[in-house]
């Protein structure tokens, strides 16, 4: 008999399915907190985007390859995609962990990653219906947006949203398992939050920056593939060619930080200690 | 090969003290000590001790939720923690304290989502689920999220969810913890079925004595991380001397004449109306035909040991007298 590996087996997929719809249907009682963040979403789009505006029209309408549409919706698909990646404020696995709730999550007969990941996946599928489309759909109405020329794009941008997602699950369930150690894992937190705002190009497009910083955020960090990435593919900047190593970037950033959780959830178990017998 | 079989089981947890302005001391502290059980398929068994004593935790090492320190352990044959996930598929946990259920769905809509989690086949899904649903007065909450049901509503909902994909052994930590003397009776009567049915295999810690009166067969008593006890009830009793009483009602005061033989006397009360007496090597009919045949008896009655008694002077015993 060997030893437990979190390779799905065989039915997992209809498992896995069932996990998403919880996913998607646990976030979906919560309307009043949905309609909420929607609200601040787009007043924030408004805010950013003139900013933008400005930005581009001090730089003659161009700013760091990008064209004004361009800008307008790389901070409206911005606004949207801050809610399906959750780049804020996930802390229910430490959570689990500080009361010792995170038992049950090992008494199943799923690995845990594939747990939430599958659950996640359901939540983002949820907020791409709301949080995602609600700010589009005003920024849409309010300013012009750049609307992709090439059919490829569509494909392109859902998977890499997919891969964004994956990719913010896997840092967000790194953060919180360091609560395996730390308990309260409030400064990992701020940590991951300046991150989250300034290297994944929330507050600014990432090209902003110089040249040379650039190979080291795309390939040496997860967090441009978290924002920027998907949003670089929608708004088609550079070639079809381009769209397609930015998404084998995240891909492979999705395949690395799934399989840093599994390694470290592994070293996580080992020191367990149940709080609260 | 048992179905629950450990040797040598232990866990020691590292707790290190502080000691001077920067230095700390590491201290290591055997929460279960070299604990060997063996359980066969359809037992009861209630696992008790004190609070610390190491219930949760060797329940914890049995489910492959901790790491042993040392010792081996095999349930349903296999390792706990290596194989945790395909363990997961034969036993049935319930915590307490704790919940495997959906905070933000429905219960309904956590027994669903568990057949898809397990795999179950969607017929034995509904059939248990009806079982349950009749013996535990599922219905009226069903449709309820898990937030908003009482802790009464709630455990009935988390013994179900640990049986829906039949478990061999079902595992239960402090299952009738502040539950309210209906819900204790109710969750109780579910389980000596379940027991009587002999499918499954049942392991319950617990701090209630009634639990185990009702439902346990054996008892497993631990204490400092060690067994001190394993065996059935009355072997407990008969161990630390528990004795079953009679307590007689005299229409003339006692006395004072020694006990019949095989007794003695515990107390007189009443102003000598009233005898207690505890029975060593003469039954109760011996006691009360002799009482009967001095023609002051009025009334009697025969008191069971109490288990509440007995646990508590073990507990209470200092260490090197148990085991």
């Amino acid at each position: 008999m060997g030893i437990d590996v979190p390779w799905p087996r065989p039915g997992t997929l209809r498992t896995a399915a069932a996990l998403a719809g919880a996913g998607f249907r646990r976030w979906a009682t919560y309307r009043q907190a949905m309609l909420a963040g929607a609200f601040t979403n787009t007043i924030f789009g408004f805010l950013r985007c003139s900013v933008m505006l400005a930005v581009a029209g001090g730089a003659g309408g161009v700013a760091a390859g990008y064209r004004g549409p361009q800008l307008v919706t790389y901070v409206w698909v911005g606004q949207g995609l801050l809610a399906v990646v959750q780049l804020w404020g996930w802390t229910e696995l430490s959570d689990r962990v500080r009361t010792g709730d995170v038992q049950s999550d090992l008494l199943r007969p799923m690995h845990p990653v594939l747990t939430y990941l599958t659950a996640d996946l359901g939540r983002a599928g949820f907020a791409m219906c709301t949080r995602f489309a609600a700010p589009l759909v005003v920024g849409a109405l309010a300013f012009q947006l750049y609307v992709p020329h090439r059919l490829t794009t569509y494909p392109l941008a859902l998977l890499s949203v997919l891969a964004a997602t994956v990719v913010s699950f896997g840092v967000r369930y790194l953060v919180n398992l360091t609560a395996f150690w730390l308990l309260d894992i409030r400064g990992v937190l701020v940590a991951w939050m300046l991150c989250a705002n300034v290297l994944t190009g929330l507050y600014f497009p990432l090209a902003f920056l110089p040249d040379w910083v650039q190979p080291i955020l795309w390939y040496g960090t997860p967090f441009p593939s978290i924002l920027q990435a998907p949003v670089d593919v929608l708004v088609e900047r550079g070639s079809a060619a381009h769209q397609l190593s930015i998404l084998a970037v995240q891909l492979g950033w999705a395949a690395a930080v799934l399989a840093a959780s599994v390694l470290v959830q592994r070293r996580a178990e080992r020191r367990l200690v149940v709080q609260g017998g | 090969m048992a179905l629950i079989e450990t040797h040598g089981l232990r866990k020691d947890f590292v707790v290190r003290r502080k000691v001077g302005r920067l230095r700390r001391q590491r201290h290591v502290t055997a929460a279960v000590h070299d604990v060997d059980l063996a359980i066969e398929a359809g037992e009861m068994v209630g696992y008790i001790g004190p609070n610390g004593a190491g219930k949760s935790t060797t329940l914890k090492m049995l489910t492959g939720v901790l790491s042993p320190s040392a010792g081996e352990v095999r349930v349903c044959g296999l390792r706990p923690v290596a194989q945790r996930t395909r363990l997961a598929l034969r036993i049935g946990v319930v915590f307490g304290q704790r919940s495997q259920l959906w905070w933000d769905l429905p219960l309904a809509e956590s027994f669903r989502l568990l057949r898809h989690v397990y795999r179950v086949p969607a017929a034995d899904h509904a059939a248990r689920l009806r079982r349950c649903r009749r013996l535990l007065e599922l219905d009226e909450f069903l449709d309820t999220p898990v937030r908003q049901l009482s802790l009464g509503q709630r455990m009935r909902g988390e013994i179900t969810a640990a049986l829906l994909h039949a478990p061999r052994i079902l595992f239960l930590d402090e299952p009738t913890i502040g539950l309210d003397v209906v819900s204790k009776q109710s969750v109780r009567a579910f389980l000596a079925e379940l027991g009587e049915a002999g499918d499954t295999t049942l392991m319950l810690t617990t701090h209630d004595l009634a639990d185990i009166e009702r439902l346990c067969r054996r008892l497993v008593v631990i204490d400092h991380g060690r067994v001190v006890h394993d065996g059935t009830l009355g072997e407990l009793h008969a161990r630390y001397s528990s004795r079953r009483r009679v307590v007689a009602e005299l229409d003339v005061p006692w006395n004072g004449a020694a006990a019949p033989s095989g007794t003695s006397i515990e107390a007189v009360e009443a102003d000598a109306h009233r005898v207690t007496f505890a029975l060593h090597s003469a039954t109760a009919g011996e006691l009360i035909a002799s009482l009967a045949a001095s023609g002051a008896l009025r009334d009697v009655s025969v008191l069971e040991p109490d288990i509440e008694d007995v646990v508590a002077r073990l507990y209470a015993a200092p260490e090197p007298s148990r085991g």
